[in-house]
């Protein structure tokens, strides 16, 4: 299972990678391969808001449905709509197939998240 | 069998079985009968029922007496379509799914919509489940229903939506329609959506398109039940700025049958699909690249989502939705215009024999498809009691639903004749 | 033989006709003076247009690619695929049953209404309750009118505060899915080692804001849940009412009942226990019982009888209302009839013995091959967590589908949810110990196939009409209608 050195983790094994004020969010590779193939991404409007732990979106195998939490709160700027045509990217490059664009609100939000090191740590938990 | 797995007794098969729940006597039910004793017990309780074989049935209100062609019945009833279950396992029920797949495309012809699913229980359930859908797209709580809406879904969506924590708002009907003023009056942003029927309870074909503009104002969907008899010559609600559209489809190949099995279909536009309860059958290929039919997007469902899911429903109404589509294609393209052409030229008939002789006056003035509500200078369970007798079934007694008395909802369908007519109007001279 | 490959819309040719009505023996008004023209249609409805022969070699031709129970062995656990006796479809064909409209005067149904009364009563009986509804159209639908049931009960004493529904783990999807349509919050339990109800966990979940719970008894495992005095005794003193899943009934009518064992409400399937036919997916039958402390809330109408002459009943104040309009499944109830009926109370008690020998029995033939508890003592169904040994990769999917390719129907697969790789097999009462034994020379043979020739499962089936399905494709690139598959 592939850790990318560099972003934040979540519980819900969604990834951050920050740039100033900016975030993107995505999942994590083992939460790709956990789904199967994938076959939507349902995903928010622009300008949206939302709180940590609100649902913003789905993503669909065909095995499962699951929702993809928002491990920070903060509005969304992007959505990633090349997914809309190929969610199969998701599985392909799960930490280049970015879902959204975010301006987050509460930078101590990021604290609680997992360093990529803990992250690793906490799969082998599972 | 028994001394194979080590056991004595039947009895030792439940020795799991506490002791303090065992039944220690035979259940007070009858002894068992053998396929004679059946046949005779069936038809003689088939016999204290009286029949629309016995009966000339001028009855509607949700359920409408037209003509099953005889194939209908026959190919339905195949052993391999009437004693499979569901097509878990794709292989081995093509048959099963390529009828859903040509069921789904014909709901969305007739409709004009993008997608249909493959039936829930019936034409209530399907505005049930359509509302629900409506306020959890929308994140909104209330939903309006047009008064016009049969009475019966009406009730049904109260209560299911008793213990969501929806509200349901009713918008009053005028002169025989949905009330568009009130219905101005009562929308704003907090509204999901609306439902409106059409042919509606009373059979007078509503102003959808008006509505629809209405809650696209304010971003709101547009819910319609339809009569799909109907859709064969009037413009079909997708054409019409509808988001989803049900109904009932028993009219569709399948007897009346007391008020069941029928089924509900629904359709909606392709923003909606992934939000549409039910099951769905697709179109993909095999391993080696042939055609072939699945039930897809699962993902919605409830043996996966489980409390997620877009609604709870597992089994539909596989035999009904069969035996709808293959009246759809017996009746065609043009027998099917024919069966609503029909429909409509008799009942406008028997209106204006009903109006000319004197015997009941109409009490809107509003296009109609294939039932009308007349009034009478007598109380309608009189005239009914009296009609029985003749051996006709009159119509529906809408004082029992609405504040109307001695009004009367008609039904005529293809398979009324002339004579019919004439003599339910004549019995009728006498009556009253 | 040659498999049929159209579509219909491929059949159809413009002119065809296969049904034509009489003369139209009214005058004709035209459509302008009846209706506006922008309420007209503008364009056909592009149904196809073909002859009688093409409608029936249609339809027959794509039958034959379908399995039934008819044609074969179809144990598909938890879904009681019993034999659907045809003595049933006489009954239901009659006119006399068939063509009754559901606003007939009372006293021209009065047959159809002293059938509804009795089959009520025999339910009762059979499971024990006091009074049974006929009016939900499926089992999904039962339960839902059994938690509306619920939430009224504790409305009606002023506890509102009770949301909450507990659920094992191992349930099925639809008892969790209900509980979310009817406003409950869910409260999952784990089962224990043996898939029955942890009582320590259940013990820790109760309180007062506990509405009920949901059980089926046989588990979904098909064992038996033998805490079922304590479950009921913890959840009532807790004031919560016990809902019964009737799933799994085929495995103890005569033998227990529901309503002995401390359940509250429940439904039955009539599609699974009581023979009423599968129709490729429905329709299905799920009348609610309940004990007294229910029946004021119970759907209307209900049947009443005053000196032999039967009504429907309306006057019921505290009803929750309608789920179904008009009266429930009539002609599957009709079916359901004639089938205890005919059966009686010694033909349902050995439905239920045959059902449970023969799930032991061939659960016995197959625990040397496959994952399955040895001295298990399981009820109409079991459930084996695939294999005993297998080449690398091998699944139960892969099992599921090589049974294919010796002339059965898979049973059901990975289902419940917390047995890996699970095979849940329900061979029912209906079959002979021969087709019991055939299916476990074929389950054996298959078992060591995948050990010494594992490719033959992993690319099974081998002569279906189609082979492994892409449904990854199927829910990418929908294609959900005739027209969607002519795009480009």
């Amino acid at each position: 299972m592939k850790v990318q050195s560099g972003l934040y983790y979540s519980e819900d094994h969604e990834w951050v990678r920050v740039e100033g004020n900016i975030a993107y969010i995505g999942v994590s590779d083992y939460a790709q391969h956990e789904l199967g193939d994938i076959v939507y991404v349902e995903l928010p409007d622009e300008d949206d808001e939302f709180e940590k732990g609100d649902s913003l979106g789905t993503i669909e195998s065909v095995k499962a449905a699951t929702d993809i939490l928002m491990p920070i709160s903060g509005r969304v700027i992007e959505i990633n709509d090349e997914l809309e045509d190929s969610p199969e990217k998701v599985n392909a490059e799960a930490y280049e197939a970015w879902l959204i664009k975010l301006e987050f609100t509460n930078e101590a939000e990021l604290k609680d998240l997992m360093t990529a090191e803990k992250y690793e740590e906490f799969l082998k938990e599972d | 069998m028994l001394e194979s797995i080590g056991m004595k007794s039947m009895n030792d098969l439940f020795a799991d079985i506490p002791e303090d729940f065992r039944l220690r006597r035979d259940l007070k039910l009858d002894l068992s009968m053998t396929e004679i004793e059946v046949d005779r017990l069936m038809k003689s309780l088939a016999s204290k029922n009286m029949s629309t074989d016995d009966l000339t049935c001028f009855m509607g209100a949700g359920a409408y007496d037209h003509f099953i062609p005889t194939v209908v019945n026959h190919l339905a009833g195949r052993a391999e379509f009437f004693t499979a279950y569901t097509p878990y396992q794709p292989e081995i029920s093509q048959g099963t799914l390529q009828s859903i797949f040509e069921y789904q495309s014909l709901i969305c012809e007739l409709t004009g919509m993008d997608v249909s699913n493959a039936s829930v229980y019936d034409g209530a359930h399907a505005a049930a489940e359509a509302a629900m859908m409506t306020c959890a797209v929308k994140k909104r709580d209330k939903m309006l229903i047009s008064m016009t809406v049969h009475p019966e879904t009406r009730q049904v969506l109260k209560t299911y939506f008793k213990f969501r924590g929806i509200e349901l708002i009713e918008v009053p009907m005028k002169d025989g329609e949905t009330d568009y003023e009130k219905l101005k009056e009562l929308t704003d942003k907090s509204i999901a959506g609306m439902l409106v029927q059409s042919p509606n309870f009373f059979g007078i074909i509503e102003d959808i398109a008006r509505v629809s503009d209405l809650m696209k104002e304010h971003k709101a969907l547009t819910v319609v039940s339809v009569d799909p008899i109907s859709l064969a010559i009037l413009e079909p609600p997708g054409k019409l700025g509808a988001d989803i559209v049900i109904g009932e489809g028993q009219a569709l190949g399948n007897d009346m049958a007391l008020g069941g099995p029928y089924f509900g279909f629904m359709a909606v536009t392709n923003k909606l699909v992934r939000k549409i309860p039910g099951r769905i059958c697709g179109q993909s290929v095999d391993e080696d690249g042939k055609r072939a039919f699945v039930l897809t997007l699962q993902a919605r469902e409830q043996h996966i989502r489980r409390f997620k899911a877009t609604s709870n429903i597992c089994t539909n109404q596989g035999l009904m939705i069969l035996k709808g589509a293959i009246y759809m294609n017996t009746l065609g393209k043009e027998g099917l215009k024919d069966v609503a052409m029909h429909s409509m030229q008799k009942a406008h008939y028997m209106q204006k024999i009903l109006v000319e002789k004197g015997l009941a006056e109409p009490i809107f003035d509003k296009p109609y498809f294939k039932e009308f509500a007349v009034k009478f200078t007598k109380s309608v369970a009189e005239i009914n009691e009296a009609l029985l007798a003749e051996g006709i079934l009159g119509g529906f007694d809408v004082n029992q639903v609405y504040p109307m008395p001695n009004t009367m909802l008609i039904a005529v369908t293809e398979k009324r004749t002339k004579s019919e007519m004439d003599n339910f109007a004549n019995k009728l001279e006498v009556i009253v | 033989m040659k498999f049929y490959e159209k579509l219909i819309f491929e059949v159809s040719k413009s002119g065809r006709r296969a049904c034509h009505l009489p003369e139209l023996d009214v005058e004709a008004l035209s459509l302008d003076d009846m209706i506006p023209k922008n309420y007209q249609r503008k364009e056909d409805a592009e149904l196809p247009e073909v002859s009688e022969i093409d409608v029936v070699r249609h339809y027959t031709g794509i039958s034959q690619k379908n399995y039934s129970i008819d044609g074969g062995f179809y144990p598909l656990g938890s879904c009681t695929m019993k034999y659907n006796p045809k003595v049933n479809e006489d009954a239901a064909s009659n006119p006399g049953f068939k063509n009754l409209h559901p606003y007939q005067p009372e006293k021209t149904i009065q047959g159809a209404l002293e059938l509804m009364y009795e089959l009520s009563d025999m339910l009762a009986e059979i499971s024990g309750m006091d009074q049974v509804s006929l009016q939900p159209a499926a089992g999904a639908q039962g339960e839902l009118t059994g938690l509306m049931l619920i939430k009224s009960y504790h409305e009606n004493r002023n506890e509102h505060q009770r949301n909450k529904i507990i659920v094992p783990d191992s349930a099925h999807g639809t008892n969790p899915a209900t509980a979310a349509v009817v406003g409950f919050e869910i409260v999952e339990i784990s089962s224990d080692d043996k898939g029955n109800v942890d009582i320590e966990a259940l013990r820790n979940a109760v309180g007062d804001d506990t509405a009920g719970l949901m059980l089926t008894n046989p588990s979904t495992l098909g064992l038996f849940e033998q805490n079922i005095g304590a479950i009921a005794e913890i959840v009532h003193d807790a004031g919560g009412l016990l809902y019964y899943d009737g799933a799994n009934m085929n495995a103890i009518m005569g033998q227990c009942r529901p309503g002995d064992m401390g359940f509250d409400v429940m439904h039955y399937n009539l599609h699974k226990t009581f023979s009423t036919p599968h129709g490729g997916g429905g329709p299905g039958s799920g009348p609610v019982g309940v004990k007294d402390i229910l029946v004021p809330f119970l759907p209307v109408p209900m049947i009443s009888v005053d000196s032999d002459v039967y009504h429907l009943d309306y006057d019921k104040p505290l009803t929750i209302g309608k789920v179904k309009s008009f009266y429930g499944n009539f002609n599957i109830l009709v079916r359901a009839y004639t089938y205890i009926k005919a059966m009686g109370y010694d033909g349902i008690k050995e439905a239920s013995e045959t059902a449970v020998l023969n799930a032991n029995y061939l659960m016995h033939q197959m625990m040397e091959d496959y994952q399955i508890p040895e001295d298990m003592l399981c009820k109409h169904e079991f459930v084996a967590a695939g294999l005993k040994t297998a080449h690398e990769g091998v699944s139960t999917l892969d099992v599921a589908k090589r049974i294919i390719d010796y002339g059965y129907h898979p049973p059901t697969v990975y289902f419940p949810l917390i047995v890996h790789e699970a095979l849940m097999i329900e061979p029912t009462e209906t079959e002979s110990m021969e087709t019991l034994d055939d299916f476990a020379k074929v389950m054996k043979h298959i078992a060591h196939e995948a050990i010494n020739e594992h490719d033959l499962l992993k690319n099974a089936p081998h002569r279906t009409p189609v082979r492994r399905i892409d449904e990854v494709r199927a829910a990418r690139d929908l294609i959900l209608k005739y027209k969607d598959s002519l795009k480009g």
